[in-house]
């Protein structure tokens, strides 16, 4: 009973996810061919042990060699990094002090506040990153109401920039860092700023002193939750960037769908994967620091 | 109370008009009769009217419903079953693999899903269609499903099923009867999650899905690269219209229930 | 309220009352010379509708014991937080020094408050959270070390200087959140229910240990809180307080044998209230009729009742006799059936049931180990007390 329990999902994960995987790695080992599917080569269980001997040997690393020597890779990587670094600065910049206004607010006000910003979580995110072309476009809304208002005489190039796309990530990404700041906020006990206060902190230095190392977990698992899942955007940067918009996941999308060039796009994956697991260990880090805190 | 100054009430104000603007324009310039979707000329629900006469879009909405279904539904039991494992199955062959391939899914980037799923279901020869959109929905959500149903779990009083053993129930019925109730809460918002999350999805029913299944996301997508349309706004309304009513009516009723629950407890104190 | 009344029996008998003696030497109260540290004038705090502080005036002195007494809701606390800070009064002033608090915001006065949640903060380790006042004033770093080993060594808590909050046990953080709050020497400390998340054995250590730190230190202290054995043990006077308003101000002694009304009399320790009319028989001798068909109950009064004044006795238990036969010389005396029999160990309470219903308790010491139950459920026995005995209040 235990056992059917444990082995449906296992499998299942198993079999539609980890195989699928290292499928990708593989791929990633193969050359490109003009064949379907697209690579080379393909082992055929039936011609035995010599096939798969043939087949090992010709599994080789050139296509992550490709990736070091053509540029637009790895300015691919470095792009969406500094992408998401920056963007993750915004966004911790535009939800700190909305997390910090929540959590001071009314009592009876917080689960509504809370809802206002779950709420668009669950609206989609299409959608989302949809509503700000027509807002940044050339004849958009913000260019509208900036010339209505005066303050510039021709449009502003917003759209297809990568001011777009910070816009864009700020934008659907701000409930994953207002959420974890909010709750550590939320915990912080208002007497901790009262007795700052009564040993001789000012309003501002109980801040920097009390409430905002005691939000530090809180903002480093937002900032977390924002960079990890930028690094491989590809909506955002696909509708709101231009073409100098360089990022990762939109050149794995090229490299599949518009080159066919599936070894490569598996070895980007690949590479991406490798990036990505630094910024995920030390997120995992600080979630179990966090659960010993409160343990 | 004192503490919430001027400065917390203009941060709220700014970052909630930053988070509902851009909506709210999208729904006010859904009812614009101009084509022009920039410039407003005058109130009309025409738009509405010409994207229910788009057989392309009706027919990517019934896939995407079909989707969203069925795959939510495999990740719901998946994901409850993954999840009593995680947290009551105690020690078994495999379990740092299989808690490391529930999490995994989380922080994987759509991109690589959607290509290592799509390079699984050529490599033995399955045909792309809504069969395997939706073999890839279940799996990835029902990680979300499986983390949303072990934190009720992980607070659930284990002497509670432990009395029901004791009380004469098998594991399934201690399980059914018990068990299932107490944390259904979590296992609908874990249904419900699942199911956003396949309708909201792009990127991997991109990489799954064949030329007879396109999904509504695809639709919008290829509709958005080419700009603004009137049309997309209208349906983008419908669609928050339906989050919102959905959301809030789901929030008043858990809420609605909580003092009710309340209001009981409290009842009860007098009472005795 | 049993345990209570045991307790306050325990510390006015023998050695304690000695110390309470010994307490009355100082007494700055009593001398008008004095000019008090603190004074309340005519303070009033309003929450919206809700009046948390009613007029209240108070003077409070250097090196005083203070505690501020009261079930929850009596304003104790926004008492303290108005001198902390962290309430600004809606009427009156507050004086502390000679000057008027209400524009000194709390960062700036020389008052310090220990938190009834300790609020140690949970990042900084225990030294750390006691020099945080000192680093603020900008004291050299020497000097905040030798500050910080002084504070340690005064709170015994040397070993645990570099462990972080959540690393000590509850008696530990009440000795840290102490330290932190002394250690800028301020002129006054707040308390706020200091012993109240700590178990009664460890509280009533601590309490005398709280004690021997205020008089090392010399610092004037106010403490809050709602219990009353804590508020008698560790204070020099104590005020108790009602919906705002002052009840009483008085040394834990005059304010167990001396209330002034019904409610400080009913508050503090175990007492018999009999209602009844007064009639005055001489200078602050009265009779009281209580209850037709029985002879009026004599007692003497400071308080000044007019004759045919409604007025009621406190009498406290352990001054009640219990005997089988009418006694010959007492001053009252009346007969009643024993419902219950209370034994505590080193005494028992009778509660007695008079022939109109009225309860009265009676408290024997049990003065020899085995003696013989002289008493036992449903005799019918005569309960006595002298004229000085009782405290007649009005009302």
């Amino acid at each position: 009973m235990k056992r059917l329990l444990i082995a449906v999902p296992y499998f299942w994960l198993l079999a539609l996810f980890l195989v699928p995987f290292l499928i990708v790695f593989k791929i990633s080992l193969s050359d490109v061919a003009l064949a379907r599917p697209p690579y080379f080569p393909q082992w055929q269980f039936e011609e035995g042990w010599s096939a798969l001997t043939d087949y090992l040997r010709a599994l080789d690393f050139e296509n992550f060699w490709f990736l070091s020597t053509d540029d637009l890779y790895w300015k691919a990587y470095l792009s969406s990094l500094r992408i998401a670094v920056v963007a993750t600065f915004f966004t911790l910049l535009v939800g700190f002090p909305i997390a910090y206004g929540m959590a001071r607010a009314p009592l009876e006000w917080r689960p509504t506040l809370m809802m206002l910003v779950i709420l668009p979580f669950w609206t989609s995110f299409l959608i989302r990153v949809y509503a700000w072309i027509g807002i940044l476009s050339g004849e958009g809304y913000l260019n509208q109401f900036l010339m209505w208002l005066g303050v510039i005489q021709d449009p502003l190039i917003i759209l297809n920039t990568n001011v777009a796309v910070y816009i864009g990530i700020v934008y659907t990404y701000l409930p994953f860092m207002i959420l974890p700041i909010y709750s550590a906020l939320e915990k912080l006990d208002e007497s901790l700023l009262e007795a700052a206060e009564d040993l001789g902190c000012s309003r501002f230095t109980a801040f920097w002193l009390v409430t905002f190392p005691l939000s530090k977990q809180g903002i480093i698992a937002g900032c977390f939750l924002v960079f990890i899942p930028t690094i491989g955007e590809f909506v955002i940067p696909s509708l709101l960037g231009g073409s100098s918009t360089l990022m990762i996941g939109k050149v794995l999308w090229e490299e599949f769908f518009n080159n066919r060039d599936w070894p490569v796009a598996s070895a980007v994956a690949v590479v991406l994967l490798l990036i990505l697991i630094i910024p995920i260990i030390l997120f995992q880090r600080n979630e179990q620091k966090n659960r010993e805190a409160e343990g | 109370m004192k503490r919430f100054s001027w400065f917390n009430a203009t941060s709220l104000t700014l970052g909630f008009a930053f988070l509902y603007l851009p909506m709210i324009i999208l729904v006010v310039y859904s009812f614009n009769a101009s084509k022009l979707v920039t410039v407003w000329a005058g109130f009309s629900t025409k738009w509405y009217g010409e994207l229910l006469q788009n057989e392309a879009f009706l027919d990517a909405a019934w896939v995407t419903i079909r989707v969203a279904v069925f795959s939510s539904t495999i990740a719901t039991i998946l994901g409850t079953m993954a999840a009593y494992i995680l947290v009551r199955g105690g020690r078994f062959m495999g379990r740092t693999l299989f808690s490391g391939m529930i999490y995994a899914p989380l922080v994987m980037p759509e991109v690589i899903t959607g290509l290592s799923l799509l390079l699984l279901f050529i490599g033995i020869g399955l045909d792309r269609g809504v069969f395997t959109i939706v073999l890839a929905h279940a799996t990835f959500s029902m990680c979300y499903v499986s983390v949303v149903v072990s934190s009720r779990l992980v607070s659930f009083d284990k002497s509670l099923e432990e009395a029901a053993l004791d009380l004469g129930c098998t594991a399934w019925q201690a399980f059914r009867l018990v068990t299932l109730p107490i944390i259904a809460p979590a296992v609908i918002s874990g249904w419900l999650l699942a199911f956003t999350l396949s309708l909201d999805d792009l990127v991997i029913a991109s990489f799954t899905s064949g030329p007879s299944s396109t999904t509504l996301p695809i639709k919008i997508f290829s509709a958005v690269r080419l700009g603004v349309s009137p049309e997309i706004n209208a349906l983008s309304t419908i669609m928050i219209g339906i989050v919102t009513i959905g959301v809030v009516s789901f929030s008043i009723m858990s809420k609605r229930n909580a003092v009710r629950r309340e209001r009981e407890e409290r009842a009860a104190i007098h009472a005795t | 309220m049993m345990g209570a009344g045991l307790f306050l029996s325990v510390i006015f008998s023998g050695d304690v009352m000695a110390s309470v003696a010994a307490n009355q030497v100082f007494a700055p109260w009593n001398d008008p010379k004095e000019t008090p540290l603190i004074e309340f004038r005519g303070v009033t705090k309003r929450f919206g509708d809700f009046t948390a502080i009613d007029d209240l005036s108070i003077n409070i002195y250097e090196k005083e014991f203070f505690a501020l007494l009261g079930p929850s809701g009596c304003g104790k606390t926004t008492m303290m937080r108005m001198l902390a800070g962290f309430e600004t009064p809606t009427e009156g002033e507050i004086i502390l020094a000679g000057q008027d608090i209400a524009p000194v915001p709390p960062n700036k006065r020389a008052v310090n408050m220990m938190f009834q949640s300790y609020a140690l903060f949970p990042h900084l380790s225990i030294e750390d959270n006691i020099a945080f006042g000192l680093k603020r004033e900008g004291m050299p770093k020497n000097d905040i070390a030798d500050r910080v080993a002084e504070m340690l060594r005064l709170t015994r808590l040397e070993k645990f200087a570099r462990r972080k909050p959540h690393q000590i046990s509850g008696g530990q953080k009440q000795r840290v959140a102490l330290a932190r709050s002394l250690a800028k020497a301020p002129k006054l400390l707040l308390l706020d229910e200091p012993l109240g998340a700590l178990d009664k054995k460890l509280r009533q250590d601590t309490q005398f240990e709280l004690m021997d730190i205020q008089e090392k230190t010399g610092t004037t202290f106010v403490i809050v809180t709602h219990d009353q054995e804590e508020a008698m043990t560790v204070a020099s006077r104590v005020a108790v307080m009602d919906h705002g308003k002052l009840m009483q101000v008085a040394t834990p002694d005059r304010l167990y044998e001396n209330p002034e009304n019904v409610y400080v009399a009913d508050f503090i320790g175990d007492v018999n209230l009999i209602e009844g009319t007064a009639r005055k028989t001489g200078e602050g001798s009265y009779e009281i009729n209580w209850c037709e068909r029985t002879p009026p109950l004599k007692s003497t009064s400071d308080t000044v009742l007019s004759s045919g004044q409604g007025c009621t006795i406190a009498i406290r238990p352990e001054k009640v006799s219990i005997s089988s036969e009418k006694p010959e010389e007492a001053d009252n005396a009346v007969q009643g059936k024993i419902i219950d029999i209370a034994y505590l160990g080193n005494l028992s309470t009778y509660h007695v049931k008079l022939a109109n219903g009225q309860m009265v308790k009676a408290q024997t010491a049990n003065t020899r180990r085995i003696s013989r139950r002289s008493f036992t459920w449903d005799d019918d026995v005569w309960l006595s007390w002298t004229a000085t005995a009782g405290v007649l209040l009005k009302g």
